[in-house]
């Protein structure tokens, strides 16, 4: 056990006893009879199925969960919470040790608490009551540890990206120099160089203060090299333990791998199958009619000299300004039955493209124009259609799930579309069969797990049958099986002759749809190149059939 | 876009005064303000403040794209004044139900000076005082309880969030077929579902601010303060400002003998 460590950062040991927690409300515990003990210093990986109380554990280990009716013996409320059992830090319960524990959580933009940088680490150190000459020394520090030093204390800190403002968490919590840290997540929200940035930073920090780590997070690659301890929990019931694996990684990798992997947990070096991409229309497409009307490689959507932006014209008084565009020029072409990824760094302006090519922003410079095969009498510029103009030629799936719900109940939710444009309702069994929905056709859209609501954002969008299918990231924070499911789908719809316009920083995802990538950069320029698989033209002319 | 009021990078020299003097010099020129409506008070208040602009950073193309809605408001209240105040005095104007007397157009004219004196300084003080600064005086000078301070705090650092999420379930609405555009009726209908949407994202966002900031240690009943919150020679100053040119208006209004206290008005 590592006695002494710098910083004057004492590692935390966490024990717990037949520790059980039930959240207000539910019946079901959502952690069940868990004995633990992580010593100080060591560093822990947290794996198991959605649903096996991996983040109410480390809420718990913060102290902020809510108050809960321990144990006393009375008869138990149902509307309570209700905990068992004990779990202790350093032999005392998390809440009466206040920044002992520090916690970071998935999504970047809550976790920063004040508009500048300097004022944002020192938020965790002043609620301990550590003296202002000494939080000013711990702040420095703190930034120095996460890389962002470089950055003045007044910068604001709205103008991180996600990445920074993670690593801007970690500085708050080192400066509260804390025993525990417990990460729930933390790179889920983040593109690839972000995780990086992350897992690094909080590399350097462990290796400097020694403290004990719990991380919580999907992809096992990303941290497999960094803990030296895997725990696989499973979902709360009456008779099994909490515990269902514990060990070095390798061992546990080895042992656990088939239940790891039906769990939906990205094992290193397993790739789920998918379903391969046929020719247009081909043999091989199940339940999805086939759309005739259609030629294979038909010219449906194109930017020309696109320039985009997020912003709307700023008034000065009278005046109205147009944005200066994230992208000046991109040409595109979107094409029947063909992929087309979008890539880049985040910041490059890949969504802000994505929706206005999907008729929900309109351009700053440039233009959208749909071609007679799409539009069908709509008019030539997709911004200005009327709503149920738009989704039954193009459909967009956005990166939130929950931005899309527009009801309180499954059914209602696929039936939305088909029932504003007054047909299409036949197809709505077929998608919840397809998409593993039909047990959930009461639940609350709201209420989903993640996997589920993403499978049902991409059903809704669908049941107004499409030509053009839009998605912003699809896959992020998506465990291994959704990730497969929706490919295999994606790949499918894809062969019977929808186009299919994705945003995605996965290469493994960009490879099962093939078709052309184009990259967009940071400097706002495009390039766009042929993807892996090759099949798509691209740079071709402008469209001739358009109408006026 | 979420720079809201406060100037980023603004090195004047009002931005160093502590935040609750500035206060107390605004509060004194609007009392003063807001007892007389003669237009004597208001354009020597108004006078004194644009003379204070460049204290506080401020330009006068900065001003007209931060106070435009309140200058365009304090002109549309002067006018309709003027024309539809009973008539005294000369006509200048008469258009059948509209009609311009001489003393009407010189409360019009006092209405909208005193419109743009009031709304001034609230422009300046925000130009110049950072919300952080703000909250740490409240705290730290005015007492104010710090969770409650802090907590604010933070939740206005999510409004900013708010504006853009409104936009982004606005665009993801439409995706779904819910137009923003058409009747009135379904405009107010696919607004209502909005604000739902959005409601929910906020509540969500919330709870996990709310936790981030538990696990920081907040909500203990004592903390301590990065950053002071004192009160220099430059707040006596802004106060002693304040009060001078509260009084110049007073003084001036008395002597061009048109003060006029808004509750004798009347009599």
């Amino acid at each position: 056990m590592p006695a002494h460590h710098h910083g004057g950062v004492r590692p935390a040991a966490v024990t717990a006893r037949g520790w059980g927690w039930r959240h207000a409300g539910r019946s079901k515990p959502a952690v069940n009879a868990l004995d633990l003990d992580i010593h100080p210093g060591e560093r822990v990986l947290l794996l198991g199925p959605s649903g096996a109380g991996k983040s109410t554990l480390l809420h718990a280990l913060a102290g902020v969960l809510g108050d809960s009716t321990a144990g006393d013996g009375g008869p138990a409320d149902s509307d309570d919470a209700d905990e068992s059992g004990s779990l202790l830090i350093d032999g005392e319960a998390p809440r009466d040790r206040r920044g002992r524990a520090g916690l970071m959580q998935q999504d970047p933009e809550t976790q920063v608490v004040l508009s500048r940088l300097g004022d944002d680490v020192a938020f965790g150190a002043e609620n301990l009551s550590v003296p202002r000459d000494e939080i000013w020394t711990r702040v420095h520090e703190a930034l120095d540890d996460v890389g962002l030093a470089h950055l003045p204390l007044d910068h604001p800190t709205s103008a991180l990206s996600g990445g920074q403002k993670q690593r801007l968490a970690l500085a708050g919590i080192l400066a509260m120099r804390p025993g525990l840290i417990l990460l729930d997540e933390p790179t889920a929200n983040l593109d690839p160089a972000g995780v990086l940035e992350v897992r690094d930073s909080v590399g350097r920090c462990l290796d400097k203060t020694g403290a004990t780590l719990v991380v919580v997070e999907h992809r096992v690659s990303v941290w497999k090299d960094l803990v030296d301890r895997i725990i696989v929990l499973q979902p709360g019931s009456g008779t099994q333990p909490a515990v269902l694996i514990d060990g070095a990684p390798d061992q546990v990798l080895e042992q656990a791998r088939e239940m790891l992997i039906a769990a939906g947990v990205w094992v290193p070096g397993y790739v789920p199958a998918t379903r391969r991409r046929s020719l247009f229309g081909g043999p091989d497409i199940e339940n999805l009619p086939v759309r005739q009307e259609l030629a294979p490689g038909q010219l449906l959507l194109a930017a020309e000299g696109l320039a985009v932006s997020r912003e709307r014209p700023r008034r000065r008084g009278f005046k109205s300004i147009p944005p200066l565009p994230i992208q000046p020029d991109i040409t595109a072409q979107v094409r029947a039955g063909e992929a087309l990824t979008i890539t880049g760094p985040n910041g490059s302006g890949k969504s802000t493209f994505a929706l206005t090519l999907a008729g929900l922003i309109p351009p700053v410079g440039g233009k959208v124009s749909a071609t007679v095969e799409l539009s069908r009498g709509a008019g030539i510029d997709p911004y200005k259609w009327k709503a149920e103009q738009l989704i039954a030629r193009i459909g967009t799936v956005f990166q939130e799930p929950e931005h899309q719900f527009v009801t309180g109940r499954v059914l209602d939710e696929l039936q939305f579309g088909p029932r504003h444009l007054g047909h299409g309702e036949e197809r709505v069994d077929e998608l919840l069969e397809r998409l593993r929905l039909t047990g959930l056709v009461d639940a609350n859209p709201y209420t989903l797990s993640g996997g589920e609501k993403r499978r049902l954002s991409v059903a809704t969008v669908l049941a107004a049958h499409p030509q053009v299918l839009v998605l912003d990231e699809p896959t992020f924070g998506q465990d291994a099986n959704t990730w497969a499911e929706l490919a295999s789908f994606l790949s499918e719809l894809l062969d019977a002759g929808t186009a299919v316009v994705s945003v995605t920083h996965d290469q493994e995802f960009t490879h099962v749809l093939g078709g052309t990538e184009l990259r967009l950069d940071a400097q706002g320029l495009s390039a766009p190149g042929v993807g892996p698989a090759g099949v798509g033209p691209s740079g071709v002319d402008a469209p001739e059939a358009a109408t006026p | 876009m979420r720079a809201a009021l406060t100037i980023s990078g603004n090195h004047a020299v009002l931005t160093r005064a502590n935040p609750l003097a500035k206060f107390g010099g605004v509060f004194l020129i609007t009392l003063v303000l807001a007892l007389s409506i003669d237009w004597m008070s208001a354009s020597v208040a108004l006078a004194c403040e644009l003379l204070l602009f460049p204290l506080a950073g401020l330009t006068f193309t900065l001003l007209w794209q931060r106070g435009w809605p309140l200058i365009i408001a304090a002109a549309v209240g002067g006018w309709s004044t003027s024309i539809l105040a009973p008539d005294s005095g000369k006509i200048l104007l008469d258009v059948g139900l509209w009609s311009m007397s001489e003393g009407s157009l010189e409360l019009g004219l006092g209405f909208l000076l005193r419109g743009l004196a009031i709304a001034l300084p609230a422009v300046l003080l925000m130009s110049c005082t950072d919300p952080t600064d703000l909250a740490d005086a409240l705290a730290q000078k005015a007492r104010l309880p710090h969770r409650f301070v802090l907590g604010t705090l933070a939740a206005m650092r999510l409004v900013g969030l708010m504006a853009e999420e409104w936009q982004t379930i606005g665009m993801a609405r439409r995706a779904r077929g819910v137009g923003s555009r058409g009747t009135p009726w379904q405009r107010m209908r696919a607004t209502l579902g909005q604000s739902f949407g959005l409601l929910v994202q906020a509540i969500r966002r919330a709870t996990r601010l709310a936790v981030t900031m538990e696990a920081r240690g907040f909500g203990g009943a004592s903390r301590t303060w990065a950053r002071e919150s004192t009160y220099s020679r430059l707040d006596i100053w802004v106060l002693l400002g304040g009060a001078a040119i509260a009084a110049g208006a007073v003084i001036a209004a008395v002597w061009a003998g048109t003060w006029n206290m808004v509750w004798l008005e009347r009599s």
